[in-house]
C-alpha cells in the first residue's frame, strides 16, 4: 500500500534510520501532539463557555445582564415566586413524567415483541422505527398538528362523529412527543436485548421456571440498565422540548421551553438566564441521578458494562 | 399442546407490539400520509386544504420558495464538514491518547448533550451580543454596529456547537476498536504520519464518519430553532419557511408540499451519501472531503 503512494519513504523501519534524520521526526511528533492536546481542551472550553456563561450571570445582581456587580440569589427567587413560572415549570414536569412513563412501557414491550416477531412484520416495523428517528422534529410537529386538527379539533372527522371535541392539551403533546421517544427506548433496549447472556434464561428453563418469572427474575433485571437511560433520555428529551410542544398544546400547557423562547422576543435578561440555569440543573441532576444509579447496578451485578449512561448514550450513537 | 403454546406466544407478541404499531400508525404514519396527500391539494378560500388533485404546489416551491432550502442545504453541509473537521482530531486525542481519563473526557462530552437544547442555544446570545464578542471585534474594526446575531455565521456556530457531540460518539467507538499496532506497523513500514492517517486510521475510522455525519446532517438539515434565536429569523430556512406556510398563510398544501421536499432531500442525500463512501472505500480513494 505504502509503496504504491509517490511520495512514500522506502521502506526502512523508524529506528534504524540514520541519527540524523530523526531528531526532525520527533519534532513533527511533539508539534502533532501538542496540536492535539491544545485542540481537544480548545473544544472542551467551546462546548462549555455558553453553560458557564449562563450559569454565571444568573447570580449577578445588576438587571444589565452583563454589566457584573455584586452576587445574588435575587433572580431566582424572582424566579421561583412568580405565579407564571411554577404553572409552567409544573407543566414541563407534568410533560415530561408522562412522556417517559408512556415511551419506557411501550418501547421496551415493543423490543420485547419485535425479537419474536415474523420477518413479515419486523421489516416495515423496524422501518417506522427508523422514519421516526429520521424525519425532521419540525415536520412531526406540523403533520401531528394537522392530524389532530382534521380528527379531534373543531369540525374534525372525531369531534363531528361523537360530537364532542377534544382538542389539543396534555395528551396532544404527550402523543406526538412519544413517537420518536418510544424508538429511542425501543433502539436502546434492542442493543442490550442482543447482548444480553442467554445462558442464565436457558438454566431458568431447566429449573421450570415459568416464562413469567424467568421474565422478572433474569430477562428485565439485564435489561434494567437500558430501561432506566430511557426513561431518563426520554424524560430529559420531553422536558427540554420546544418544537413540537409549541405546535400541540393546548392554551393552558405553556412549559418552560416555550417560557424561554416567547421572553427571548424582549431580549436577554437575568431572571430569563436564572431559569436557564434551573433548566441545566434539573437536566444534570437527572442525568448524575442515571449515572449514579447505572453505575451502582453495574458493580451489583459485576458487569464491566459501559459507564452509566453516558457509556449507555455513546455506545449506542457507535453502533 | 405446541400448537397451543405457539398460538399463546403469537397472541403475546401481538400483545407486545400492539401499543407501539398503533403510536406509528396514529401519530407518525396517518399525519405523513395527510401532508402528502394535502400537497396535491388546493388550497381553500380561507386557508387549509380544500381537496382536487393538483401538481401546481410543486411547481410554485420550485418557482418561488427554493431559496430557504439553498440555505438549509448550505448550512448543515458546511455544518457536517466543520463537525467532522473538529470532531475527528477531538475523538482521535480521546481514543488513542487520553488513557485513564477516557471515560472523564465522555462524561465531559455527554453533559452539553444531555443538558436542554435551548439552553445552550439561547447561552450564545450573550457571548455573541453587542456586549460580548460582537462589540469587541467592531471596536476592533472601528465599526460600532457590527452584528453577528442575525447573520448566517451565527447560526452556523449555533449548529456546530450543538450537533458536534453526536458527531463525536461514533467517531471516538470506532476509533477506540481500532487496533493500535497497525499504525505502528505502518510506522515501521516508513510509512509517514499522514500516510499512516490516510490509510490505516482515516479507512478505520470511516463507518463512525459515516454515522456521525449522518447524525449531525439530518437534524442541521430541518433546524428550526437555531436560526430563530440566533438568527433573529432572518435566517430564512426551511423550518421558518414551513411554520410561515403552515401557521401564518394558513397555506396547507404549499406547506405540505415543503415538508414532503425537506423529508425526500434528507432521504435522497443520506442514501447519496452512504454510497458515494461506498464507492469511495471499494476504489480506495478515501479522500471523502
Amino acid at each position: 500500500m505504502t509503496a504504491s503512494a509517490p511520495s512514500a519513504p522506502p521502506l526502512v523501519a523508524s529506528r534504524d534510520l540514520p541519527r540524523g534524520k530523526r531528531p526532525a521526526r520527533d519534532r513533527g511528533g511533539v508539534a502533532v501532539e501538542l496540536w492535539l492536546r491544545s485542540h481537544t481542551w480548545l473544544v472542551y472550553a467551546f462546548l462549555y463557555l455558553p453553560i458557564v456563561v449562563v450559569v454565571v450571570f444568573s447570580f449577578n445582581e445588576n438587571s444589565r445582564v452583563t454589566n457584573w456587580t455584586n452576587f445574588s440569589f435575587k433572580w431566582y427567587e424572582f424566579v421561583l415566586n412568580s405565579k407564571e413560572i411554577q404553572r409552567n415549570l409544573l407543566n414541563s414536569l407534568i410533560v415530561g413524567v408522562a412522556t417517559a412513563i408512556v415511551s419506557t412501557i411501550v418501547g421496551t414491550m415493543a423490543a420485547l415483541g419485535i425479537q419474536r416477531a415474523p420477518k413479515w412484520f419486523r421489516l416495515p416495523f423496524d422501518a417506522l422505527t427508523y422514519v421516526s428517528l429520521i424525519v425532521p422534529e419540525i415536520v412531526i410537529a406540523l403533520s401531528t398538528l394537522v392530524f389532530f386538527a382534521v380528527t379531534i379539533g373543531k369540525g374534525g372527522l372525531i369531534s363531528n362523529l361523537t360530537g364532542t371535541e377534544i382538542g389539543l392539551g396534555y395528551h396532544t403533546i404527550v402523543g406526538a412527543l412519544s413517537v420518536f421517544n418510544i424508538s429511542l427506548v425501543l433502539l436502546l433496549v434492542q442493543a442490550r436485548l442482543s447482548n444480553m447472556d442467554r445462558t442464565h434464561i436457558e438454566a431458568s428453563f431447566d429449573l421450570y421456571g415459568t416464562p413469567w418469572r424467568t421474565f422478572w427474575q433474569i430477562t428485565f433485571p439485564q435489561l434494567l440498565p437500558a430501561v432506566v437511560a430511557g426513561f431518563l433520555l426520554s424524560f430529559t428529551f420531553a422536558f427540554d422540548d420546544y418544537i413540537i410542544t409549541s405546535f400541540v398544546h393546548g392554551t393552558n400547557q405553556t412549559t418552560i421551553p416555550l417560557y424561554v423562547f416567547g421572553a427571548l422576543r424582549k431580549g436577554v435578561n437575568p431572571s430569563t438566564n436564572a431559569v436557564a440555569a434551573l433548566m441545566l440543573f434539573i437536566t444534570l441532576a437527572i442525568l448524575l441521578v442515571g449515572q449514579f444509579l447505572l453505575s451502582r447496578q453495574a458493580r451489583r451485578a459485576g458487569t464491566a458494562g459501559p459507564a452509566g449512561v453516558a457509556g449507555m448514550i455513546v455506545e449506542q450513537q457507535g453502533g | 399442546m405446541t400448537a397451543r403454546v405457539s398460538r399463546r406466544s403469537s397472541l403475546l407478541t401481538g400483545v407486545l407490539l400492539l401499543p407501539a404499531s398503533l403510536w406509528y400508525l396514529l401519530l407518525l404514519v396517518a399525519p405523513i400520509i395527510i401532508v402528502v396527500v394535502f400537497s396535491f391539494g388546493n388550497s381553500g378560500a380561507t386557508g387549509g386544504y380544500a381537496g382536487g388533485f393538483t401538481t401546481k404546489n410543486y411547481g410554485e416551491l420550485v418557482a418561488r420558495n427554493i431559496d430557504p432550502f439553498l440555505t438549509s442545504l448550505r448550512l448543515s453541509v458546511v455544518g457536517t464538514i466543520l463537525c467532522l473537521l473538529v470532531g475527528l482530531p477531538l475523538a482521535y486525542y480521546i481514543a488513542t491518547r487520553a488513557g485513564k481519563r477516557k471515560g472523564f473526557f465522555i462524561v465531559l462530552l455527554v453533559i452539553p448533550f444531555w443538558t436542554s437544547f435551548l439552553i445552550r442555544t439561547y447561552a450564545w446570545l450573550t457571548i455573541l451580543g453587542p456586549e460580548g464578542l460582537a462589540g469587541f471585534i467592531g471596536g476592533l474594526i472601528g465599526d460600532d454596529s457590527w452584528r453577528v446575531l442575525g447573520t448566517e455565521w451565527a447560526v452556523q456556530l449555533g449548529l456546530v456547537y450543538g450537533y458536534l457531540p453526536l458527531m463525536v460518539f461514533p467517531l471516538y467507538v470506532t476509533l477506540e476498536r481500532m487496533d493500535r499496532s497497525l499504525v505502528e506497523a505502518s510506522k515501521d513500514l516508513g510509512a509517514g504520519r499522514w500516510a499512516t492517517f490516510r490509510q490505516i486510521t482515516l479507512p478505520i475510522a470511516l463507518p463512525g464518519v459515516i454515522t456521525g455525519s449522518i447524525l449531525v446532517f439530518i437534524p442541521m438539515i430541518g433546524e428550526y430553532v437555531i436560526p430563530n434565536i440566533l438568527g433573529y429569523g432572518r435566517v430564512f430556512t426551511v423550518g421558518s419557511a414551513l411554520v410561515l406556510r403552515f401557521l401564518e398563510a394558513r397555506d396547507w398544501p404549499q406547506g405540505s408540499a415543503q415538508a414532503v421536499v425537506l423529508v425526500a432531500i434528507m432521504l435522497i442525500s443520506v442514501t447519496f451519501y452512504v454510497w458515494f463512501i461506498n464507492r469511495g472505500r471499494r476504489t480506495r480513494d478515501v479522500s471523502m472531503l
